[in-house]
């Protein structure tokens, strides 16, 4: 199993997805969360695979599946898109919930930043609000030790009414106890009581006009609650999406459509027009992350963050910003040549002993001198050439330039040239890109 | 307006506000709720970078860069 052309290419948005089970008795598990929360290195941990993680949102475009076995049963996992929030505000967002609600997962796994849970606990709420299967795994448990923050687990699992589980994807740490809360989860044997999030008064009640009259249609299908907020709400990607799972537009059935017509008005009568209503549901959802972690993540020290800050303002401020990023870019460069130096000199040395090993035999055949020009001195050469002159800077750049993303310098390039690069209508991020251009500009210059 | 109110923008380096709405529209409006800035979230205004924009803020715990013209759209209460 592995990436194939059309899983990974652009179409799979549209075409749907296809789920490679490998057995008719597979499992098939959503990995969702936010981007940047490590979901990759989870993803890649379980299932053996090497999807690419990077530092900029948005990596997984499209769904990647990898697969793994646990107690002799195999699980089809599905990496979906990192996204914030499941109210499709972009085209992510949508794939992201159309595979949570419509994709039909044995369970859904939500990846969070141990770093920032509050933020997190947005999506693993709307999460929940589709699918009581949800396991919450709170992953780079390794970096919130050390920025100090402890997290109870016990408690935030009994606020969520989901399992919830910490890892530290990297050093595989937790992974194990992740994968039987998953088995508990998929084989329907946790007993899931999953939080309601609350919404104000009007709001719980136009869900309850509406609720009602999909219970007997959809209900055995979809969370009805949610889907009654949705058509209320009038989310057309969604309605989109419901007609293709139900094969036949919600609205055109006349008692759903004036169930949803008479709770809008109402909604409008108290002054909650569409823009007014999105706000509320989205407030209420922030309000019910920070009463979920409230009584369950505590920042023990204080101080650490004044140093984290302390290095921030060495690293960005408005005199040391930009000479420390010249220095460390002029560090590197400056390793990265002087370092290149010595194998360059080695591979070119056996390259070309090899070719004079080549000239040799091409006279020992008798070959004529044209066949040798083009391929010994033709072909060969510059291929020696280029590996010789290019592979030792590379295998020193790019390795030194993973250290700097790693340690999360590059996002501090990107907010010191924002400005900058505003101006020329880019952006900071695009900082990274010229970056390696730069590294590799200098790679083939003449030496 | 509000008299007490300011953009957040103009917020200096250090102080804390509490918002008090979001005048952007449209998906930047969701984006910042998305990040959990809603009527009542304290955010502190870390740091200017060099180029004096974007400024970095403490929001919910994480650290969120925002350009001027977006965090001139947020009006806050110090």
């Amino acid at each position: 199993m592995g990436l194939t052309a059309e899983s990974t290419g652009l179409g799979a948005v549209d075409n749907g997805l296809v789920i490679r089970k490998e057995d008719p008795g597979d499992r098939v598990i959503a990995l969702a969360g936010n981007p940047n929360v490590g979901k990759s290195t989870v993803f890649n941990e379980l299932t053996g695979l090497k999807q690419h993680t990077g530092n900029w949102p948005g990596k997984t475009v499209t769904n990647a599946q990898g697969r793994y076995l646990h107690n002799g049963r195999g699980y089809v996992m599905v990496d979906i898109p990192g996204t914030y929030s499941l109210l499709a505000h972009s085209a992510e967002e949508e794939v992201a919930r159309d595979f949570i609600c419509f994709g039909n997962p044995d369970a859904v796994v939500v990846v969070c930043d141990a770093t920032c849970l509050e933020r997190n606990m947005n999506l693993v709420l709307q999460t929940i609000e589709i699918t009581p299967n949800v396991v919450v795994c709170v992953n780079l448990m390794d970096e919130a030790a050390k920025k100090h923050i402890r997290i109870d687990f016990e408690q935030l699992s009994q606020n969520l009414g989901v399992p919830v589980v910490g890892t530290s994807a990297r050093s595989r740490r937790g992974l194990d106890e992740l994968m039987e809360c998953v088995e508990r989860v998929a084989d329907g044997k946790q007993a899931a009581a999953p939080m309601k999030v609350r919404y104000n008064s009007y709001i719980e009640a136009a869900i309850g006009m509406v609720e009602p009259v999909l219970q007997g249609r959809i209900g055995d299908r979809i969370n009805t609650r949610w889907a009654a907020l949705k058509l209320i709400d009038a989310d057309p990607s969604l309605v989109q999406s419901l007609t293709d799972f139900l094969g036949a537009d919600p609205f055109e059935d006349d008692e759903v459509a004036q169930a949803v017509e008479t709770a809008r008005r109402y909604l409008a009568g108290e002054g909650l027009d569409e823009e007014h209503l999105r706000d509320s549901v989205v407030s209420c959802l922030v309000l019910g992350a920070e009463s979920v972690c409230a009584d369950a993540v505590f920042f023990e020290d204080r101080a650490y963050n004044e140093r984290d800050r302390k290095i921030d303002y060495l690293l960005t401020s408005k005199w040391t910003g930009i000479p420390v990023m010249l220095l460390l870019l002029a560090g590197i460069f400056w390793l990265t040549i002087t370092g290149a130096n010595y194998p360059s000199q080695l591979l070119s040395d056996g390259l070309f002993w090899v070719q004079d090993r080549l000239t040799d035999l091409f006279t020992a055949l008798n070959a004529p001198e044209w066949l040798h020009g083009a391929l010994v001195l033709g072909v060969y050469r510059v291929l020696a050439w280029v590996v010789a002159v290019m592979l030792p800077p590379m295998a020193i750049f790019f390795p030194l330039f993973t250290l700097l993303e790693d340690a999360g310098y590059l996002p501090r390039v990107a907010f010191n040239l924002d400005r900058g690069f505003k101006k020329c209508r880019a952006c900071g991020k695009q900082a990274l890109t010229m970056c390696l251009v730069a590294g590799r500009a200098f790679l083939i210059l003449p030496r | 307006m509000n008299e007490n109110t300011i953009t957040l923008y103009r917020v200096p380096e250090g102080k804390t506000a509490k918002v008090h709405s979001l005048q952007s529209t449209g998906s930047m409006r969701r984006r910042l709720q998305d990040i959990g800035l809603i009527e009542g979230t304290d955010v502190r205004c870390l740091q200017r970078s060099p180029a004096g924009d974007p400024v970095a803020y403490l929001i919910r715990g994480a650290v969120i860069a925002l350009r001027s013209e977006d965090s001139s759209q947020i009006l806050v209460s110090l």
